[in-house]
């Protein structure tokens, strides 16, 4: 037990198992250079050169799957000028990063910022480490370094012909003062980043290699399952442990406020003791809360006369009073679970010598840090955070940290022993932070040539914002809750859009995209509108976006690559969408085909992204490809209900992801017109809904105003 | 003491006859590349061999595997990477990688049925459920894997 495991130690344990045969096994294993060569030299904050050349990028932000660690080992890859093939990467450490007073920049992971908002920092850490590279073998061989050139890691002073490696020259260079300036590489030269590397993180990941956070394994650690009060708001009454104490392997019950959780040598017996466990629950002031409840207090918001507005253009009232015709529609959805295929997981470790380490599946680093100190007790400096590969993150792991904070609770019980807690799958479909579910009114009105002349949005949704970060919050409005009917591209003179913020009791929180469902009200309505005015869906948008707007841009590749407007085999009909969000430009035509069963499948999606510049062009597709399946599954099955207070489903059956048969082909046009940095893990999902709706409207002439499409009847009437 | 053969090795182990081989896999034996989603048989992520059938280890009773042969992600391949995990790289499958093991176990339960199966035989076969939206290329490193000579190096 007094084992010491640093973050960059390879910590080999044997531990004695079955019948005395010894396993052997090891942890953690991140990055396959970490910790393997001793001789190895921080030339900066970022940058790890071993004497042997591999080079160890350091990555402050998470990953879940999107290619974070890989494209961001690129760019820094990219300004250093070493030999890709020697790149490896490492999860910095938030312990460090405090200490070093934040060297890292940012380590929280949303929004789809990952590169984009690094970007900088991390290109301009790579040419820094270049220059005192260069530095160190110039100041060696005795010349000025403006004589060297590098490729691949290999430093010539043409000259001379003398020749040195990074690894050579890394202790030096280390030592030396960092360059006040650097120059950034022109992305056309890119040779490194713009091309699609194989990714870092996946040949361990094909493998079973131990990377995520439920796969933390520490010599006597313990396991912890957990049940929370299935009513949010509500309390633990009594437990009676008599008979779940009893049970084989079960070590502790550990009662909580708002939870009860059973800490066993394996994480099956304590499942089995919690089943055991007789709680009784409070269920505090929301025990009666229910989809009605739900509704009922969204409507209610849309009723209301007196609303902040979010935005204002020209004069809404005043327009609609005068257009040739006005067209109203309400439209909503449901509550939304993020499933992350890994439940939520940590790992705490009280340690003899007063320290606190965990080991958790986390959007933010920092943050769970700072959750773990808070909840321990502890200063930050005494607590380490090991940042594991997540399985799916999708806005659950980064804000709310309650599984940090649950972890550290636990293992608080059992002090100097290591306590892995992992949620079972119902207690992570019924204990999320939700997309918040949403009402939207939308009232538009034409003129007689059919022009959009007024649009007044009124949305009642949760605010995210509230629960997550209040600060955020301008004069009543949540801006991720009015995104896409807010800031719209469409050239529509009067405007108005008003918000209801009528918080739940559900929790809520970022859910991939966050602010999306606006996406598919507003791009469905404007189908609508264009239907109404006799309009092509394509044709109505265009006369409302400016030339030059990047909107107008992806919208044209998106039809061109999709060949809207050309005929279609019998049966098959083609819906467009078009959104822009976290820093990108995105448009999809989808094509669908509903029998005679009303029956849909969804064949193809042809995406049109600009994203400024496109660091991995195959994880961008990638990226295209889970946004068209994260949409797919939340428009056709997914909903959280909610019934006396606790959310109804429990596991995949009842919260469908679509399988595999269910994919469409999807074409992704990379339309990257450059000059900015947009992202790619969320963007491609916001035109999913409305473009597969409109489609479905085209084969059937049904409007959809509500999701999930399991409650539509397509059958032709 | 239960008999198992995990990976062509034996363990003698003291667990109860109702605990899935699942968490025998991961808590007892520390083979931790076999995952745990859903608890109920239907995500898949705890897919492993047993006498070479795909099966689901998070709802199996350790006792259903005494005197078989189980086979997990760790054990796929002894030395070099299989020729699934070879295509799977190739065609950069993974995203977050966590059903990627048991996709990887019923990919090569298929392929050792069906040498080349048709797109219908991937789907049919292919019942595992991935949230970050793999399919497409699951379903492309399949056929790459069965055909290794036609292999084609991606687009960049």
């Amino acid at each position: 037990m007094m084992i010491t495991v640093t973050r960059r130690e390879f910590l080999k344990v044997s531990a004695a198992v079955g019948g005395g045969l010894a396993i052997e096994f090891c942890f953690p294993v991140i990055s396959a250079a970490a910790g393997k060569d001793a001789a190895a030299t921080e030339v900066n904050a970022w940058v790890v050169i071993h004497t042997d050349d591999r080079v160890v990028v350091r990555i402050a932000r998470s990953e879940m799957g999107q290619g974070t660690y890989t494209a961001l080992a690129q760019l820094v890859a990219e300004e250093l000028d070493c030999d890709w093939a020697k790149v490896s990467a490492e999860f910095a450490s938030p312990n460090e990063h405090i200490r070093r007073k934040r060297i890292w920049g940012s380590m929280s992971t949303g929004g789809s910022t990952g590169v984009r908002s690094s970007q900088d920092y991390v290109r301009k850490a790579g040419a820094s480490a270049r220059a005192l590279l260069i530095e160190a073998a110039a100041m060696q061989w005795k010349v000025s370094a403006a004589e060297c050139s590098v490729e691949k890691g290999v430093i010539t002073h043409a000259a001379t012909r003398r020749k040195l490696r990074y690894g050579q020259v890394a202790a030096a260079a280390s030592k030396l003062p960092p360059p006040k300036e650097v120059m950034l590489r022109n992305p056309r030269d890119w040779k490194i980043a713009g091309k699609s590397m194989h990714r870092l993180d996946i040949p361990d990941k094909v493998r079973g290699k131990p990377v995520f956070g439920v796969d933390v394994a520490l010599p006597g650690m313990l396991h912890a399952a957990i049940a929370q009060c299935p009513v949010f708001g509500g309390k633990v009454r009594s437990v009676d442990a008599s008979r779940a104490g009893k049970m084989r392997g079960v070590k502790k019950i550990v009662q909580e406020d708002s939870f009860v959780a059973v800490i066993a040598d394996s994480w099956w017996r304590a499942t089995e003791a919690l089943k055991k466990l007789n709680v009784e629950w409070d269920p505090g002031a929301y025990g009666k809360a229910s989809n009605e409840t739900v509704a009922t207090l969204l409507r209610d918001g849309l009723d209301d006369q007196n609303l902040p507005k979010a935005y204002q253009q020209g004069d809404v009232n005043a327009a609609l009073a005068s257009v040739a015709k006005v067209i109203e529609a309400d439209y909503h959805s449901p509550y939304l679970n993020h499933a992350t295929m890994e439940p939520q997981t940590c790992t705490a470790w009280f340690k003899p010598d007063g320290f606190l380490e965990v080991w958790t599946s986390t959007q933010d680093g920092e943050a769970s840090m700072k959750a773990a100190a808070e909840t321990a007790g502890l200063p930050l400096e005494k607590v380490e955070v090991h940042k594991m590969m997540l399985g799916g993150g999708f806005g659950r792991r980064g804000g709310p940290q309650d599984f940090v904070r649950q972890g550290v609770t636990i293992a608080k019980a059992m002090p100097g022993v290591p306590v892995k807690m992992m949620w079972s799958r119902a207690e992570d479909m019924q204990h999320g932070y939700y997309r918040p579910a949403s009402m939207v009114r939308m009232k538009a009105g034409l003129d007689t040539q059919g022009n959009l002349i007024a649009l007044h949005s009124s949305v009642a949704c949760p605010s995210i914002l509230t629960v997550l970060m209040p600060q955020m919050l301008r004069n009543g409005i949540d801006f991720s809750a009015v995104r896409s009917l807010s800031d719209m591209p469409y050239t529509i003179p009067h405007q108005q859009v008003d918000y209801a913020m009528r918080n739940g009791h559900v929790p809520v929180g970022f859910w991939r995209a966050p602010g999306q469902q606006n996406a598919f009200y507003r791009e469905c309505f404007i189908d609508e509108l264009a239907a109404v005015a006799g309009k092509d869906p394509v044709e109505f948008r265009l006369a409302m976006l400016k030339p030059g707007d990047k909107n107008r841009m992806v919208l044209e590749a998106a039809a061109k690559a999709a060949g809207w407007g050309s005929s279609l085999p019998p049966g098959i009909h083609r819906g467009i969408a078009l959104a822009d969000g976290f820093g990108s430009y995105a448009a999809m035509v989808a094509e669908v085909t509903v029998n005679r069963q009303g029956e849909l499948k969804v064949p193809r999606i042809v995406l049109a992204i600009d994203s400024g510049y496109v660091v991995n062009p195959d994880t961008c597709r990638a990226q295209a490809e889970s946004n068209v399946v994260f949409g797919l599954g939340s428009m056709l099955y997914q909903e959280n209900n909610v019934k006396e207070g606790r959310i109804v489903e429990s596991n995949f059956h009842d919260f469908r992801l679509p399988s595999l048969s269910e994919m469409p082909i999807v074409e992704v046009v990379l339309a990257s017109t450059g000059g900015f940095w947009g992202g790619h893990g969320e963007p491609g999902i916001l035109p999913l809904a409305p473009a597969v709706c409109n489609a479905i409207f085209a084969a059937t002439g049904k409007r959809i105003r509500s999701l999930p499409l399991k409650h539509h009847d397509l059958r032709r009437t | 003491m239960l008999k198992l053969t995990v990976n062509g090795r034996s363990y003698a182990i003291d667990v109860e006859a109702e605990m899935p081989l699942l968490w025998v896999l991961r808590d007892h034996l520390n083979l931790l590349g076999t995952k745990y989603g859903c608890g109920i048989s239907l995500c898949g992520a705890c897919t492993v061999h047993l006498d070479g059938e795909a099966v689901r280890s998070c709802s199996l009773p350790v006792s259903a595997a005494v005197g078989k042969k189980i086979v997990t992600i760790e054990g796929l391949s002894k030395t070099s990477p299989h020729r699934i995990q070879e295509a799977w790289i190739e065609h950069e499958v993974p995203q977050c990688g966590y059903c990627q093991p048991g996709m990887i176990m019923s990919a090569a339960a298929l392929l050792a049925k069906k040498p080349q199966p048709t797109d219908a035989d991937i789907e049919d076969a292919m019942t595992n459920l991935c949230r970050c939206g793999t399919y497409a290329r699951v379903k492309k490193a399949i056929h790459a894997a069965a055909a290794p000579s036609t292999t084609t190096a991606r687009k960049s």
